[in-house]
């Protein structure tokens, strides 16, 4: 059956870039809330909860996102419950986005000057006011670049969603592939969406970063090691 | 919850595992020194005076790191056999990893090379180097010691993301994973086995990256500082 | 011909700014000449057309029998013959301090390991950092590395050596021990041309000194010519001490 390319198409394509765009927000939002948590984690005076920040991370950071959304497919499914695709896509994507903003965003916190902390003591604020007074309000102009980056990250990862069963798309594209035998057109027209889904992303990211350095030499860049996440893979 | 967790069966397959984990390094290894010849080359490249050069480069560069590896694999495998390059799955895994972390070994190699000072380059020249020696001596070598871990964490992350090449039936750890899922009966209890292993292999390709690193940048060894 | 140095009518022009207006002059062999002159008179530019990093616009330059100005000249010949030490030193700094001498000898000049490691020896020796050839850059004072610089110049055996403000960077207690480094460099008989602030040092051991204001020569002559200014402008830039 060797039908032509038509509007029909397209619109599911369109449709798979809706669910693309979705599940993003839905990972960004959770990751974010969770990575959050992950951050003041790492670097709380509690040895106990900043070890176990850091085993989560290093776990997480340790294995690949497919098996992530294998593991949180087939875990739901053990547990009795019965869920559409997106929830287990939902889940890993979250667990995923974690690890890595949550690192970005504890390297940003250590970014804003030790001095600022002093000076934050010195005017008797406890530490959690501190915290949200005076250093994360820093923190979050150092974070906004690689934050706008990682996002990149995070829409080209929804495309992993794709191996179960959720249709995003990466998914799109196969099905329509399946009835159309045309990979290389199909799959170019893909690449092509998320292209545009995702170079504005890094070119608003590379505009934040340079306006965040201007007159500074960009350092950070080369200094980053394991949890460097604005070059996080897939 | 009713469900019994059987680790027994998956652990038996631990040759198995091993065997993927081995094709998974194999792959992990040929596609980090490729992508970082071509990411180096591409790096140079960006940096050219020739405009054609620098503007391929910088479109190759935005290309890869603005679509999904999964999709780039797909366009290896598929579209190339589609118009009539017929490619085995080990061989279109392996060059649609090495293009797309020599597009991330460009960014990370051109800010080390920018890194270097221009008063370097000009007493290395007055010093009568010729071009190549300047290129090695005085800006690869360090611009390789400055970028070392971005570069390094790049690659283990290659590694984690070869897994996608299961999608395209190129045998390593994942692909082994699929098949002894579907033969046990134990997915959850198999991936969490997988997972262990993707840990071990990570640790073992820093630790790798790490002794490299030690033996062959000797200030770092023995100064301890960052350049 | 026993002018190592041979520079007539000299222009050169960066964009819209006129820096060289019309600079000539020698140096001929064993000679020491010092150019001193204002932030923004085209001392350093001048030196640094010596060795063609700069290009000049217009005008001679001869070193070493070599046309400096012809745009087909055998570049790493040139700079075999003609050394440089910067104001910023720019030693390599992945490199130990006998590595960064050793490099372009061997690269360059196709020297053995052997025969470098002695002629690596022999300036570090020269300089006063004989027991420093394991210490990375990183790790010396201003000083002492602006003496390895000297010294890695040298060990290129150059014709003639070229100074631009080595000096200006560094602590005051440090520029004591590079000073005197290039003081018996010039006894020694180098051909040597400095770019420099220190007057004091100027007037005693260089055989010419040249000042310059506004891309030209303003007066030319030896030491004493500081203590007997001709023009105005260099009696103002003595007064100022610069």
């Amino acid at each position: 059956m060797n039908n032509e390319f038509n509007l029909n198409h397209l619109y599911f394509l369109m449709q798979g870039v809706g669910w693309t765009v979705i599940l993003s927000l839905m990972a960004f939002a959770g990751g974010g809330l969770l990575g959050f948590g992950v951050a003041l984690a790492r670097i709380s005076r509690s040895r106990t909860l900043r070890w176990l920040a850091l085993a989560y991370v290093q776990l997480v950071q340790g294995t690949p996102l497919l098996i992530l959304m294998f593991l949180s497919y087939f875990g739901l499914s053990i547990m009795g419950l019965s869920l559409p695709a997106i929830v287990a896509a939902g889940l890993s994507m979250t667990i995923y986005v974690s690890a890595y903003i949550g690192e970005i965003w504890r390297g940003c916190i250590e970014a804003v000057p030790k001095t600022q902390w002093e000076a934050a003591e010195c005017l008797a604020l406890t530490r959690t006011q501190r915290l949200f007074m005076v250093i994360l309000p820093q923190a979050l102009r150092i974070a906004t670049p690689p934050t706008v980056g990682f996002m990149v990250q995070i829409v080209k990862n929804t495309s992993l969603a794709s191996v179960v069963g959720f249709v995003e798309l990466a998914r799109a594209g196969q099905i329509i592939n399946n009835s159309l035998f045309e990979p290389f057109v199909v799959y170019m027209l893909v690449a092509g969406l998320y292209f545009l889904l995702c170079f504005p992303l890094s070119w608003w990211a590379r505009k934040l970063e340079n306006r965040l350095l201007a007159g500074r030499k960009p350092e950070p860049e080369l200094k980053k090691g394991i949890g460097n996440v604005q070059y996080c893979e897939s | 919850m009713t469900y019994k967790f059987d680790f027994a069966a998956v652990l038996a397959q631990w040759p198995l595992f091993l065997h993927g984990a081995w094709l998974t390094i194999q792959l992990a290894v040929i596609a980090t020194l490729l992508g970082f010849l071509i990411g180096t080359l591409c790096a140079f490249g960006r940096g050219s005076r020739n405009g054609w050069i620098a503007q391929a480069c910088s479109i190759y560069v935005e290309t890869i790191r603005n679509t999904p590896l999964l999709v780039q694999i797909f366009i290896v495998y598929f579209g190339l056999s589609s118009l009539g390059l017929k490619v085995p799955a080990y061989v279109a895994a392996i060059a649609a990893l090495v293009i797309n972390i020599g597009a991330y070994t460009t960014e990370i190699m051109r800010a080390g090379i920018d890194s270097i000072h221009k008063g370097q380059i000009e007493a290395a020249e007055c010093l009568a180097l010729s071009r190549l020696q300047v290129y090695w001596h005085v800006i690869l070598r360090p611009a390789m010691e400055r970028v070392y871990p971005a570069l390094t964490s790049q690659f283990v992350l290659l590694m984690l993301a070869s897994s996608i090449t299961s999608q395209i039936s190129a045998e390593e750890l994942t692909a082994i994973a699929n098949r002894v899922q579907s033969d046990t009966y134990r997915s959850f209890e198999t991936y969490i086995v997988v997972a262990v292993f993707y840990l071990m292999l990570s640790l073992l390709m820093r630790l790798g990256f790490w002794a490299i690193g030690q033996a062959v940048f000797t200030r770092r060894r023995r100064l301890g500082t960052t350049m | 011909m026993s002018n190592i140095v041979n520079l007539e009518n000299v222009h050169k022009s960066f964009g819209s700014l006129n820096v060289l207006k019309g600079v000539s002059f020698q140096v001929k062999k064993g000679q020491v000449v010092a150019i001193i002159g204002r932030s923004g008179s085209g001392k350093s530019t001048a030196l640094r057309c010596i060795n063609r990093l700069e290009v000049i616009d217009s005008g001679l330059i001869e070193v070493c029998g070599r046309r400096v100005s012809d745009p087909l000249i055998d570049l790493r010949g040139l700079r075999r013959d003609v050394g440089i030490v910067f104001q910023s030193y720019n030693l390599f700094p992945h490199l130990t301090v006998q590595e960064n001498i050793t490099l372009a000898p061997r690269a360059a000049k196709g020297k053995s390991r052997a025969e470098a490691l002695e002629l690596a020896r022999i300036v570090l020796r020269q300089v006063g950092l004989a027991d420093k050839a394991q210490a990375y850059p990183e790790q010396l004072s201003g000083g002492q590395q602006q003496r390895v610089a000297i010294a890695r110049s040298l060990a290129m055996e150059p014709q003639v050596m070229l100074f631009d403000e080595v000096t200006s960077a560094l602590d005051p207690q440090l520029t004591g021990e590079v000073l005197k480094v290039i003081e018996e460099l010039a006894a020694g008989g180098m051909t040597m041309v400095l770019v420099t602030h220190e007057m004091a040092f100027a007037r005693k051991v260089a055989d010419v000194v040249i000042f310059m204001h506004e891309g030209r020569i303003w007066e030319t002559g030896t030491g004493d010519m500081l203590l007997n200014p001709q023009t105005a402008e260099l009696q103002q830039f003595v007064d100022n001490g610069l």
